[in-house]
């Protein structure tokens, strides 16, 4: 029965997502508000690949705005580009303000939109492969690793500054239609959302199958006890890449869909804040869970937005104090503290085994 | 893994015997030598105890035969050469090793551990799905173990015994056959020791084991040679009646002579400092 239970619940929940997200959503938000909704949901979907990288692989990813920023600025240049030729523009509109008369030759590729989506899903991937082998294979990692993926962030947010070719410290902003699609259209604004919320269910399942799969053992594994593991003939590197470049993945789609969503790609949504912003809803909704990121980046986005329109500068405060006090006091977050109550509470109904069944899930961070 | 091949002196598999032959082994630290030229020859089904005092390299020569740290000379696996190659590539030839500290992972369940242990060799499509059955190496290790009725466990719960016992199921499921134990009896009760040692001897017969012990009762009763490692260097070499009428041996190592009082046992060894 168990058996059964454990099998149709994933299903069920699954279900009830998409009604929330496709039915309860749309019919009870605003406009404005489900496109503010679309936008957390980009978050979310940043925060399960960080989930998986630092959550179950002990990789303190504070540079994913980087993943970020090349899935975002990417389809922030094809849009471009498609907006200034149905205008019979030879280059986008900042450009001619600036001057610059002909398409630089890196903006080239994104005219095609086919490219555009290649570019998006194997770019960020292909560059946090990269990265992690020659960071992984050197050993490096814990706090040497967190600086580093931040400095990187850093490196990318200052270089987009001095690119006038890329708009600068102002981004890359006014987009007109998205593959044809009028982006002033409700409708159109609708489908964008949908999208998000599909995506994000799927990135959900891809990670869930991770987690539970043999690798995501191996992956919890590497992270308490990397040394170990390699004595028992696997390279730890290896399996430590594979996370990163599923996260890194994750944060360059987000980053695609954010741009149509929001409306503006800048080199401040990419640099060292941002970065570190994605990790607080992480960190807050419980690192090592399936949905603690989810949720918590949802709901730590969903607080700055309507705390920040009441006390527009006590929300930076009370972030960074809610960031301690996890971090500090609850490092499983939320979903720690929800799992640690479900086990005190049968113990006071009936003396039950003291040796709890090691938890199939694993909801349990270092 | 039947019992019927119990480890002897000397190995008992013949001509056709996996070996690990070590020569010349040098591991240097800092100008500071912690293994001067040592020379080993371990046969299949020989229980080897490796003793010593502290500070004597015994560790660091484990380290140096898993690639832990580097070292020059040779170590030869059945004539395949270890020295300079990867820790996990070593782990692959079959080489496996014990931690002082048991070194399991303890938020994984004791069924989990054996399954990563037995893995290395798994394809990624394997690795991405879901554990199905049961591998019956990993049953007969369970078994073995004696660890079958805790096998949905965490490993953190497991009492220091058992998580010792779960690291040798990890070796078994991982086809090592060359197994190298550091200290596996340390901090264990009485009872606990005689059980490792039945498993040792259990496990040994098709295997070369390699024991890294301070504990010279234990020694006794469940060694079937012996080697003495001193100042980084091999003192003596033999059965342990050999070893313990060997007045060198008496000198640096057991104190005044017959008597033989033992070391007192956790002592933890602090030469890689």
């Amino acid at each position: 029965m168990t058996g059964m239970l454990t099998r149709w619940r994933p299903l069920a929940g699954f279900g009830l997502a998409a009604l929330v997200l496709f039915g309860l959503a749309p019919a009870v938000l605003s406009d404005f508000r489900l496109n503010l909704l679309g936008k957390f949901l980009c978050f979310a979907i940043v925060a399960v690949g960080i989930g998986l990288a630092w959550g179950r692989g002990g990789m303190l990813t504070l540079g994913q705005g980087v993943f970020f920023g090349l899935g975002a600025y990417m389809m922030a240049m094809h849009l471009k580009i498609a907006d200034a030729e149905l205008k019979g523009n030879d280059v986008p509109d900042f450009m001619q303000i600036a001057g610059i008369s002909e398409l630089p030759g890196y903006w080239t590729p994104f005219t095609s939109p086919f490219v555009t989506i290649l570019a998006i899903l194997v770019v960020p991937a292909l560059v946090a492969f990269v990265l992690g082998l020659g960071v992984f294979k050197r050993r490096v990692k814990g706090a040497y690793f967190a600086i580093l993926s931040q400095a990187l962030a850093a490196a990318f947010a200052i270089l987009l500054v001095g690119q006038q070719t890329i708009g600068g410290s102002n981004g890359l902003n006014r987009f007109r239609t998205f593959f044809g699609f009028n982006l002033n259209d409700p409708a159109n604004k609708r489908m964008l959302f949908f999208i998000a919320a599909g995506v994000l269910l799927l990135v959900v399942a891809l990670t869930r199958q991770l987690m539970y799969s043999r690798y995501g053992e191996l992956l919890v594994a590497v992270r308490d006890q990397e040394e170990r593991v390699r004595f028992l003939g696997y390279d730890p590197a290896n399996i430590k890449v594979v996370s990163y470049v599923v996260a890194a993945f994750f944060a360059g789609i987000a980053g695609a869909l954010f741009v149509p969503i929001v409306g503006i790609i800048s080199p401040a949504d990419v640099g060292i804040v941002p970065s570190i912003a994605f990790l607080i809803g992480v960190a807050i909704g419980g690192r090592a869970t399936l949905l603690g990121p989810v949720l918590g980046a949802i709901g730590v986005a969903w607080a700055q937005s309507t705390l920040s329109e009441n006390f527009p500068s006590g929300w930076i405060y009370a972030q960074g104090l809610l960031f301690i006090v996890v971090v500090g006091f609850f490092p499983a977050g939320v979903a720690g503290l929800i799992e640690l109550i479900r086990r005190r509470k049968p113990r006071a109904d009936a003396p039950r085994d003291e040796t709890p069944d090691a938890l199939p899930e694993l909801e349990v961070a270092r | 893994m039947t019992n019927a091949t119990a480890p002897v002196f000397g190995g008992n598999a013949g001509m056709s015997s996996q070996y690990l032959e070590v020569r010349d082994l040098r591991v240097t630290f800092d100008g500071f030598t912690a293994v001067d030229g040592v020379d080993l020859t371990l046969m299949q089904g020989d229980l080897r105890f490796l003793i010593g005092p502290n500070g004597a390299g015994k560790t660091t020569l484990v380290d140096a035969i898993t690639g832990l740290v580097p070292a020059t000379g040779s170590v030869a696996k059945s004539g395949v050469e270890l020295i300079g190659k990867k820790v996990h590539k070593i782990a692959r030839l079959g080489v496996g090793r014990t931690f002082q500290t048991a070194s399991v992972f303890e938020q994984l369940s004791v069924l989990q551990n054996l399954d990563i242990a037995a893995g290395a060799g798994r394809s990624a499509l394997t690795l991405l799905r879901r554990r199905g059955s049961v591998s019956p190496q990993i049953e007969e290790a369970l078994e073995i173990t004696g660890l079958g009725h805790l096998r949905d466990k965490p490993a953190g719960i497991l009492a220091h015994g058992q998580k010792q016992w779960l690291e040798i199921g990890m070796l078994l499921v991982q086809n090592a056959d060359v197994l190298l134990l550091d200290e596996p009896v340390a901090g264990m009760s009485h009872d606990e020791r005689e059980e490792t040692g039945n498993l040792l001897r259990r496990i040994g017969g098709e295997r070369t084991v390699v024991v890294v012990e301070h504990d010279m009762d234990f020694m006794r009763a469940f060694a079937t040679s012996v080697t003495v490692l001193h100042a980084g260097k091999v003192l003596a070499e033999g059965t342990v009646e050999e070893v313990q009428a060997d007045p060198k041996v008496q000198q640096v190592y057991l104190g005044t002579a017959s008597a033989a009082e033992p070391e007192p046992t956790a002592t933890k060894e602090t030469e890689n400092a």
